[in-house]
């Protein structure tokens, strides 16, 4: 009796949430390289558990993993978050893995540092690796201020031979090489302003410790084909991110520079989203999104955004399925490069959600990054179901 | 005379006789809307979760489960959090909502797969709030001074006797109606059905409130409430439960932390 009486009672939120999905990725053109596969198939699945205190604390833990028919690179797992949420009285600590994201604008996530690109899961560096941290965040009158204490380095993932969408050389990730002797046992730090006044939104922040894109540096071997090695560097980046909420308008504009031993950049983001509602005479709305890429390093940029005018439109119809379609346009203003994304995805009932999305990498010169994936043109059909 | 008497306790003596004695409809009109106003002024607080059912012509149903927190704010509008658990995929998306009395509102989505915080434009008021036939101004928190109002006529409905009004949106050029008839019973204030007029002018849409309950021995809420759509043959249902209101919800808890942390 007595046992029963002291088990402790807890009448609030246990949950146990994630999804299963199935991927095919078709290419039209045969591949460049050696060792890469014509098409892929893949499956993922994640789950999170989240429980939550009596006080509010929480504690989080989402695990990821996909296993791919073409590229051992992309078959992984990672921890995407194993935290615990401290709610202190004004304040919040957040001790373990965890993922943040900063800034505003949809084409390049300039400001946002803290977490690594997951590179083997989207082309586009949204998805992200879990990153150890101590995150206090202070909501205060004059804005939130974010501390991040970010002890042990992630190493970005880089599609491996078989796969496609990669650059003519293999990236080598298994004998990455630093620029600080702590390697990636480096501690970074970061701090974050962020604070809303009437139609703005205002994000200062600063990252100090290890760079997130590494240095890919060619490195031959006898008798082994050439590879790419990763180097990652010391850097400092200042970041700057504000929004205006105008009407119809809202203008971004996110910046950064970064500095580290003996040289430095600066790149910037800047567009606007305007959107249409209750277009076609029913419920349907259309968001345009048009923004402007800059890099001052010019064409020596490790990214292909250095000089770059991008179109995104995205129609929402509004409707039980939550049925939408993306499309986005990168064009480069130097050379004819551009990229095109064209993304469709629906629910089907209450718990299946299905994406198909195509890409084409269209009139790259040999200069363009984006010359290696030349013939990486894709159709990639998708179905997650959720529980 | 017993109305007069409750409005007087509740209401204050110099306001009840400028609603008994309203001497035009618009004054009339704007005074039973601010009687409704100051008979749930006080709440605090409170919290509920919500079954909307979506259904199409064919009469098939989709279910959507959702969680509100909503604080009263002194002098603006309400400050509100809603998060979904269902469908499956936006589980833990929700969004936060600054009314104001004037202007815009400001809104802020979350996006648990990318833990993103986007602030979103209020503009759009007439599109359709997660594929229901609610539009966000029908689920927005209804302040005042966002119409102008008219008092129609004094009848009968289901046997209450009601007040019959019209109210105009302020913001002609993001509303999507041109005018909104209530039926609003004498003896509390509670709104029990609503028209809604399209830009043309035609009805649009009915709103009915049903299975109205007092929580903490002042505030009605509706037990339900369902939205016909006359032009597209679809309805919603909403069905609220567990209101707690008072729970101590204070500013921190409608901020972009708290946002993040909804799940």
């Amino acid at each position: 009796m007595a046992l029963v009486v002291c088990l402790p009672v807890y009448a609030n939120a246990l949950e146990l949430t994630g999804y299963l999905s199935a991927e095919g990725s078709l290419f039209i053109d045969e591949p460049l390289y050696t060792g890469q596969e014509q098409n892929a198939g893949s499956g993922a699945g994640q789950v999170e558990f989240y429980h939550e205190l009596e006080s509010g604390s929480s504690f989080t833990a989402t695990v990821f993993a996909r296993a791919d028919s073409a590229d051992n690179e992309r078959s992984h797992a990672d921890l995407r978050e194993f935290n615990f949420l401290y709610l202190g009285d004004g304040w919040e600590l957040r001790t373990g893995v965890g993922k943040v994201f900063w800034g505003v604008t949809e084409f390049s996530h300039l400001v946002d540092i803290v977490n690594q690109s997951d590179g083997v899961e989207s082309i586009d560096g949204e998805e992200k690796l879990g990153q150890p941290m101590l995150h206090l965040s202070v909501p205060a009158d004059i804005g939130t201020f974010d501390f991040f204490i970010l002890p042990g380095f992630r190493e970005r993932t880089f599609p491996g031979e078989k796969g496609r969408l990669r650059y003519p050389l293999v990236v080598d990730t298994s004998n990455a090489t630093y620029e600080n002797a702590d390697e990636e046992c480096h501690i970074d730090f970061a701090v974050r302003y962020s604070h809303t006044i009437g139609d703005w939104d205002i994000g200062l922040s600063h990252f100090s410790g290890t760079g997130r894109d590494p240095q890919l540096r060619y490195k031959e071997t006898i008798g082994v084909a050439p590879v790419l090695v990763p180097h990652y560097i010391q850097i400092q980046q200042s970041g700057v991110d504000l929004q205006l909420m105008a009407g119809d308008f809202i203008w971004k504009l996110e910046a950064i520079h970064r500095s580290w031993d003996g040289d430095s950049y600066t790149a910037a983001d800047i567009g606007f989203e305007y959107f249409f509602y209750g277009v076609f005479d029913s419920g349907a709305d259309i968001g345009t999104i048009v923004e402007y890429l800059y890099d001052d390093r010019g064409r020596d940029a490790e990214t292909p955004y250095n000089n770059d005018i991008t179109l995104g439109l995205r129609l929402a119809l509004n409707d039980v399925d939550s049925t939408e379609l993306l499309t986005g346009l990168v064009q480069d203003l130097d050379t004819s490069a551009r990229a095109v994304v064209v993304e469709g995805s629906r629910r089907f009932g209450d718990s299946i959600r299905s994406t198909l999305e195509a890409g084409a990498f269209l009139d790259a010169p040999e200069t363009d990054p984006l010359y290696g994936f030349r013939n990486d043109s894709y159709l990639k059909l998708e179905a997650a179901w959720y529980f | 005379m017993k109305q007069i008497f409750a409005a007087i306790l509740i209401g204050g003596l110099f306001f009840t006789s400028s609603a008994v004695l309203a001497e035009t409809p618009e004054e009339k009109g704007l005074a039973i809307a601010t009687e409704a106003d100051l008979r749930d002024k006080g709440f605090g607080d409170n919290t509920a979760n919500l079954m909307m059912i979506l259904r199409n012509r064919h009469g098939q149903e989709s279910k959507r489960e959702i969680r509100t927190k909503t604080l009263e704010v002194e002098g603006d509008g309400d400050k509100s959090l809603s998060i979904f658990d269902t469908p499956r995929d936006v589980k833990g998306t929700a969004f936060l909502t600054f009314t104001h009395k004037v202007g815009d509102d400001d809104q802020w989505l979350y996006l648990p797969a990318l833990k993103r915080v986007k602030r979103i434009s209020s503009r759009n008021k007439s599109g359709s709030f997660m594929g229901s036939e609610f539009a966000y101004e029908d689920i927005a928190s209804q302040e005042i001074e966002k119409y102008t109002y008219k008092w129609i006529e004094d009848s009968k409905l289901d046997g209450k006797d009601v007040f019959v009004t019209e109210q105009y949106p302020v913001d002609k050029a993001n509303s999507g109606y041109t005018r909104i008839r209530s039926w609003l019973d004498k003896a509390e204030y509670r709104v029990w059905k609503t028209e809604f007029y399209d830009r043309k002018k035609t009805l649009l849409k009915t709103l009915t409130f049903f299975d109205y309950k007092q929580y903490a021995g002042k505030h009605w809420r509706p037990g339900a409430m369902e939205i016909v759509n006359h032009q597209n043959g679809k309805s919603t249902r909403l069905e609220f439960s567990e209101y707690k209101f008072k729970t101590g919800l204070a500013d921190e808890d409608f901020n972009n932390n708290s946002l993040k942390r909804a799940k």
